[in-house]
């Protein structure tokens, strides 16, 4: 609860009636306030003190579901300004725009294969922005169902059209797709939809200021799932727009707590990847944009990725001796660290290799190799250690371990305290496929 | 519903610093750039004043590169035998405000050039372009404490930037450009007790600290990038929050730092779900460049021609002032 005991206090009835099992109301505070009671322990306490109570237990943004089914995407519920705090919790939704007047069904079905792998992890573009470039409801309807028949990820339905938007969702209504948006002319019809239909709603304005407004009438009229578009489309006013709202939420001031979407604007392909990255670095909790290369967003997907990482604890594997494919006593021994970002590169390039192999992960409490070399973590004692910990002696008929490049110098060291011979590979894991090429064959 | 933007208050800016020396100011370029000096966050112009926008350098080597992605083939082969030609290049074609001479060649590993060899390449290159410079040993502690003194010397009235000085090495570096009256990169390792100690260290021999431009260190995208992201996220609150010892611009090798990426350099056909490798490329070395922009970035150190033009627009869109 982010309130004080003290706080609390003045909410309750003052009478110590002592009826919720402590002593005094001031009691009953305190333990409320360290979460050791529940609010309706006490019979007495008046219905606007519960409201308030609930509002400051709330998180201060809320929590957004797009979608249904087995593809759904959570906005909101953030709780820092900066993520070396503490983190960043729900991932940008990436929404792919494409209009009425194309061939929605086919860009559809080539969105649904946006899959993209690396390291270890699965990437996906989440939602598809149908847009009402038409200006015919029937189009939007017809294209939106043609969407729906190829994607199963998020739809996100643009037109300030409401009676495009209720055909729409005659057919949509059932796959909670992102209502986009209420404006000042539709403002009634859009949020009778989304309350009638139980679809979050995009909230814009000509201004942040008008925005928040209208949010906060949506919101008391029933619109429970509101996602914020200050109506800025310029980089640097949308920047400002978007840490406002941040800034605001968590300070609690009323109308800004909900998740926030930006528009890309820029004509280039490439120039809207950079704009996208301008805006989720700074708290956007959906992206529309139109680019849609492989190319392209590949690297906007990477970035999000790293962003939202948990900054106090890297991700670590399991350290100990790896197989890689059907290993046999002749395959190969390459030995890297712990930390999950360097093992899944190294595992991914000797998988590509295409020969089994062994990989050693040295247990450097998750850091990557020249960070565990410079910490003492991945030395050629601690490498030897392993060696033996892991009973590689057994396992295989040969004494050859393979090395990063960055720590060449280490080869003596690792020598004299394992008696195995050292092979110095590559800098760059990239370059395995060719020193396997010559080396191992 | 009134409302009232939420601003920090804050009790300090960033140095400004400005580099290259025109022929009045006693050098010979005919532009100088000034970076820092912020009084908010990044491009947050609401909160507080962003006197000066960061800027774009191309990177530079006095030998041809063996190990640059052949896409680069087009734009620099024929002139990566010929620095001053290749800076030429950077300026006039593909719009670097800053060249990055990076003196990989005095390396003992790369040709172990001599002092009088990196002299000579200095002075081709100020001769080549009208820019500010950014110098950059062959990051050898002895062969670099070698150079800085000859290079410091043969730039006086330059205004050079010069680099790299590292709490292992920097009072040699730090002599020379205090002679010679250049700025001078100050690197650690994304440790940000170590980026102020280095900054204290160095004020003690004197060196005006204003005229230290920070390298943070910095990882590509997919590579560690969020770890520099956050120290200078961190550095920069910590400046504008009264922290002197840390309020200075920050540099960064993006290019150098994103083309070694796997995801910038592997071919369409290893990977047929990761697109076009040139277009994958920039983007990596432009996504990198564009959240470090976000995070402080002053100085933004690239390759490749087209990553130039897509941060040069981040950067002016981001400069609009916003106000409220
Ligand atoms: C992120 C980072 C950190 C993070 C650590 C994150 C982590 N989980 O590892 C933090 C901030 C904690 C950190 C701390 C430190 N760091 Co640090 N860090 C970096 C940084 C920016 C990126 C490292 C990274 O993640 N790389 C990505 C991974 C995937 O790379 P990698 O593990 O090396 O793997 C690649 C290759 O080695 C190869 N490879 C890997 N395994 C294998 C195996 C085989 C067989 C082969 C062939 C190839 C191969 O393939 C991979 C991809 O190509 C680098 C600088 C840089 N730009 O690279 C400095 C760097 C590694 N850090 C450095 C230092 C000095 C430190 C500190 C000691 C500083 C300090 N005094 O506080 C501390 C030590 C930490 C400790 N005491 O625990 C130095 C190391 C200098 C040196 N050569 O000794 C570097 C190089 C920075 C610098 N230039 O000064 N660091
Ligand atoms: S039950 Fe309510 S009114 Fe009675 S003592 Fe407890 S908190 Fe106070």
């Amino acid at each position: 609860m982010g309130l004080t005991g003290l706080q609390i206090f003045k909410l309750l009835p003052k009478t110590n009636c002592k009826e919720c099992g402590v002593a005094t109301c001031m009691a009953f505070a305190m333990a409320l306030a360290n979460a050791k009671a529940s609010l309706d322990q006490c019979p007495y306490v008046s219905d606007e003190a519960k409201e308030q109570l609930d509002a400051a237990a709330a998180p201060p943004i809320k929590k957004v579901t797009l979608g249904a089914g087995d593809f759904t995407r959570t906005m909101g519920d953030e709780t820092e300004l900066f993520r070396h705090d503490k983190k960043f919790f729900n991932e940008t939704v990436i929404a792919i725009m494409v209009e009425d007047t194309e061939d929605v069904a086919a860009k559809a079905e080539a969105f649904d294969k946006k899959v993209y792998e690396r390291v270890g992890l699965t990437f996906y573009t989440d939602a598809l922005a149908i847009v009402n470039a038409s200006g015919d409801a029937g189009k939007f309807k017809a294209a939106v169902e043609a969407a729906m028949g190829k994607t199963d990820r998020v739809l996100v339905l643009c037109s300030e059209d409401a009676d495009a938007m209720a055909a729409a969702l005659e057919v949509a209504a059932d796959r909670k797709p992102l209502i986009c948006s209420a404006t000042a002319d539709n403002f009634d019809k859009m949020v009778e939809l989304a309350s009638s239909k139980g679809c979050p709603l995009a909230v814009k304005g000509a201004n942040l200021e008008e925005t928040v407004e209208m949010a906060t009438k949506a919101f008391a009229a029933g619109a429970k799932e509101l996602v914020l578009d200050s109506g800025s489309r310029q980089v640097s006013q949308t920047v400002a727009d978007l840490t406002q709202i941040r800034r605001q939420a968590l300070k609690r001031t009323k109308g800004f707590g909900f998740p926030t979407m930006a528009v890309v604007t820029a004509e280039g392909d490439m120039d809207q990847i950079v704009e996208a990255v301008s805006y989720m670095s700074n708290y956007a909790g959906l992206i529309a944009l139109k680019a849609d290369d492989d190319a392209l967003l590949l690297p906007l997907l990477s970035w999000r990725q790293n962003l939202y990482t948990d900054p106090q604890k890297p991700i670590a594997v399991e350290p100990g001796l790896k197989e890689v494919g059907e290993v046999t006593p002749d395959s190969p021994v390459y030995t890297t660290t712990n930390f999950s970002l360097t093992y899944y590169i190294v595992e991914g390039e000797v998988e590509a290799s295409k020969m089994p192999s062994y990989i050693l992960a040295v247990d450097t409490d998750g850091i990557s190799v020249l960070t565990g070399f410079a910490a003492g973590k991945f030395t050629g004692e601690t490498i030897a250690a392993a060696i033996k910990e892991t009973g590689l002696e057994d396992k295989v008929n040969h004494k050859n371990i393979v090395i990063p490049g960055g720590v060449a110098v280490i080869s003596g060291k690792l020598e004299d305290a394992s008696g195995w011979k050292v092979l110095v590979g590559p800098r760059e894991a990239s370059g395995i496929h060719k020193f396997v090429r010559e080396n191992f064959k | 519903m009134a409302f009232t933007p939420l601003k920090e208050k804050y009790r300090n800016k960033v140095a400004q610093i400005t580099l290259g020396a025109t022929a009045d100011q006693g050098g010979t370029r005919t532009s100088t750039v000034t970076i820092g000096g912020e009084q908010a966050l990044p491009f947050l112009h609401f909160e507080g004043e962003i006197p000066n926008k960061p800027v774009v350098a191309l990177e530079v080597w006095d030998i041809a590169p063996t190990e640059w992605n052949a896409c680069f083939e087009q734009y620099y082969g024929d002139v990566y035998s010929d620095p001053a030609a290749w800076a030429k290049k950077c300026v006039e074609e593909y719009g670097a405000e800053m060249i990055c001479l990076r003196l990989k060649g005095a390396d003992p590993d790369f040709g172990d050039k001599s002092p009088e060899d990196c002299v000579a390449t200095l002075k081709a290159v100020l001769g080549a372009v009208g820019v500010p410079l950014i110098v950059l040993g062959c990051g050898k502690y002895e062969k670099d404490n070698a150079i800085f003194p000859a290079i410091a010397e043969a730039g006086e009235g330059e205004n050079l930037l010069l680099g790299v000085g590292e709490q292992e090495n920097y009072k040699t570096l730090t002599a020379a450009a205090l002679g010679y009256k250049h700025a001078i990169i100050a690197q650690s390792p994304i440790d940000i007790n170590i980026a102020k100690q280095l900054n204290i260290l160095i004020g003690e021999m004197n060196f005006d600290t204003s005229r230290i431009v920070m390298d943070p260190t910095i990882a590509a995208l997919g590579y560690g990038i969020e770890y520099g992201y956050s120290i200078m996220q961190r550095a920069r609150f910590g400046a504008l929050t009264g922290d002197k010892a840390m309020a200075n611009p920050m540099i960064g090798n993006v290019g150098f730092e994103a083309w070694r990426a796997k995801e910038a350099n592997a071919s369409q056909d290893d990977f047929p779900t990761w697109g076009e490798q040139e277009a994958r490329g920039i983007m990596w070395e432009a996504t990198t460049a564009a959240s470090l922009i976000t995070a402080g970035l002053g100085i933004v150190v690239l390759r490749h021609p087209k990553t130039v033009e897509l941060v040069k627009k981040n950067i002016d869109d981001l400069m609009v002032p916003a106000t409220y």
